[in-house]
């Protein structure tokens, strides 16, 4: 077996997503490669190959590829793929984009947002809002796998010594260009692999509530700022950070959910988590069912008592 | 320009599927289906393109079953011009939508499809990728804002950290995601008009595409039931469970 994991980074470093595709590809087992794919990308390049386990770190610096764009980036890709059986990259919001990409040029299926690994042609992976495990075998000679973060432990770092290289780019196909990217940035960890999860849903009201209410307790956590549909459609919060089937799947250590119903669709994103804690004044929401600790009551009131008594 | 809008039938959003007991797949008998709520929000994008002079054409396609020739009149109900059904009863996985939708975009000529990001059922989200791929045309996913303009189309996207925008020269894919618009309510009136607009049938073999699935499903379960928690009294409690019965504080 041989595994081919697309890097995601933003040239510099690499995303800590990155880490647990390899730990998915560890356990399909097999020499591991990382191709960093980007433009000037060689502190990144630098950072994959200290990743455990790791063979050799093929590098795609061009400018054309500094913004990593799928048309380019795929087609490229596609090309390098050919000699592996694998092809791994974390099922964030990069590899969602690029995966199938790949997959279609490389004509074979994608086993998309894997949960576990069977075995080498076989993957569990959640579907209908995570109603259901579905077992799936591909018979493709390449196997294109995204991978769902909160399900695989991130590869331990530090010790690796991988081999870099560099490898031949593609063509500037000029059809897609970067106008602009707003990121935000927060001194929070990271949703996808926070430690403790705080999510606020409708109930919040506004923005400013949400900030007033959900944030304090964040801070006491250490945690990330999660939320449901309803308030990231609502705009209480950005896009991204909505948990759940269609937003992002968590796993943290500690999740509490605040005035959030617990429709299925969210449900998806937050039962793997190992505690859940429920705040919300109706005792029949249906987040109760999957909460280890519950309280009923108005959150205005449960939500600022917790923060000063942490 | 006319834009492609592929529309899947999908169980509605409301139910909660049960695992069928054989094991082999999830029970859809008298189950109630819908149009996947991305494609929803991908139509109203489409007929808003039309109806403010930058489309000539919406056309709807749906690959699969006769019944989502129901799904394909919703389309039409609110706004998609006609409506083409890609026949079979076969299984089909993304790749096989890909290819069949990439000979329907052909036939028909269009300058953009738009899809939504994720259908609710097997939550791919990868046909429209590899659509845009098998075109080779360039492709914008997770869309929130779509702005068309000379031979090109602008597109934000929701990516993790923010958003991104991004320019694509036309032809092109766009996937939408839930931010983009809120669609609209087929009126009654519209809902009739949309049983006399046109309905195309092609059998999904006149198209040239082979649809065998590349994926096997060995099985299917439930996942794991999370244990029963507890209501507790209050904030003081909660505290004390969370330091010394759970650790994680
Ligand atoms: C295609 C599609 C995709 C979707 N994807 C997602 C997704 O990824 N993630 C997601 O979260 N949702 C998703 N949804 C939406 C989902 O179906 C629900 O609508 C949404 O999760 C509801 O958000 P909520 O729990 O915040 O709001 P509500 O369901 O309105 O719940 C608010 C809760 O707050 C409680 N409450 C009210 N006031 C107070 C108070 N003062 N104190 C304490 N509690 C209070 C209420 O009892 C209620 O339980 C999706 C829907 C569709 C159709
Ligand atoms: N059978 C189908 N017929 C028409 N469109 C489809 C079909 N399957 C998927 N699509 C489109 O592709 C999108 C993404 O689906 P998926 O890749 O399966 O998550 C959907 O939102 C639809 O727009």
């Amino acid at each position: 077996m041989s595994i081919l994991v697309i890097a995601e980074h933003d040239n510099q470093h690499i995303k800590s997503a990155t880490l647990n595709a390899v730990t998915a590809a560890k356990q399909i087992g097999g020499d591991i490669d990382i191709v960093v794919l980007g433009g000037d990308c060689a502190a990144a390049a630098a950072e994959a190959a200290k990743i455990d386990g790791v063979a050799r770190v093929r590098v795609i610096d061009a400018a054309h590829y500094k913004d990593q764009l799928a048309e380019n980036a795929a087609i490229i890709l596609a090309q390098m793929a050919g000699t592996y059986t694998h092809v791994l990259v974390a099922a964030t919001a990069f590899g969602k984009n690029l995966g199938p990409r790949v997959a279609a040029l490389l004509d074979v299926a994608q086993v998309s947002d894997i949960v576990a690994v069977k075995s080498p042609d076989t993957f569990v992976r959640p579907i209908y809002a995570g109603n259901a495990l579905a077992t799936v075998q591909s018979s493709d000679p390449v196997k294109l796998v995204t991978v769902r973060t909160a399900a695989f432990d991130a590869a331990p770092t530090g010790g690796g010594s991988a081999v870099v290289e560099n490898a031949p780019q593609g063509p500037d196909l000029g059809v897609s260009k970067l106008v602009s990217r707003e990121l935000a940035v927060s001194a929070r960890p990271e949703l996808g692999n926070a430690r403790v999860v705080v999510s606020g849903g409708r109930a919040l009201g506004s923005a400013d509530a949400f900030h007033a209410v959900v944030e304090p307790l964040a801070d006491k956590l250490g945690a990330a700022i999660g939320a449901s549909r309803a308030a990231v459609d609502a705009g209480y919060v950005p896009n991204d950070a909505q948990v759940g089937q269609t937003g992002k799947a968590v796993a943290p250590e500690l999740y509490i959910a605040i005035g959030i119903s617990g429709a299925i669709q969210h449900l998806a994103g937050m039962t793997e988590s190992k505690v859940i804690v429920a705040i919300n004044k109706d005792p029949d929401a249906p987040i109760f069912q999957v909460a280890n600790y519950g309280l009923v009551g108005d959150l205005f009131e449960l939500v600022p008592q917790l923060t000063a008594s942490l | 320009m006319k834009i492609l809008v592929p529309v899947k039938r999908v169980v509605d959003f409301n139910v909660k599927v049960r695992v069928k007991a054989d094991g082999t797949g999830v029970d859809l008998a008298n189950v109630k289906m819908a149009m996947n709520p991305f494609d929803e929000i991908a139509v109203e994008e489409a007929v808003r393109l039309r109806e403010g002079g930058l489309a000539s054409e919406v056309i709807a396609v749906s690959c699969g079953v006769t019944a989502a020739q129901d799904t394909l009149r919703t389309a039409m109900a609110v706004g998609a011009d006609r409506a083409v059904l890609v026949e079979t009863d076969a299984e089909l996985q993304p790749l096989a939508v890909a290819k069949l939708l990439r000979a329907v975009a052909e036939r028909e000529g269009v300058q953009l499809v738009v899809l939504g990001k994720q259908a609710i059922d097997d939550d791919a989200n990868q046909t429209g990728q590899m659509l845009s791929a098998l075109l080779g045309w360039p492709q914008a996913t997770f869309a929130s804002k779509v702005v068309v303009g000379d031979n090109k189309v602008t597109v934000t996207r929701e990516i993790d950290g923010g958003l991104e925008t991004i320019e694509l020269s036309l032809p092109a894919v766009v996937t939408v995601d839930l931010r983009l618009n809120e669609p609209r309510f087929a009126s009654l009136p519209n809902i009739m008009k949309a049983k006399k607009k046109p309905l195309d049938t092609l059998k999904a073999e006149e198209l040239g595409v082979d649809v065998a699935p590349r994926l096997k499903t060995l099985s299917v379960a439930e996942p794991p039931k999370r244990a029963g928690g507890v209501i507790l009294a209050n904030v003081a409690e909660l505290v004390s469970r969370l330091r010394d019965e759970a650790k994680v504080i």
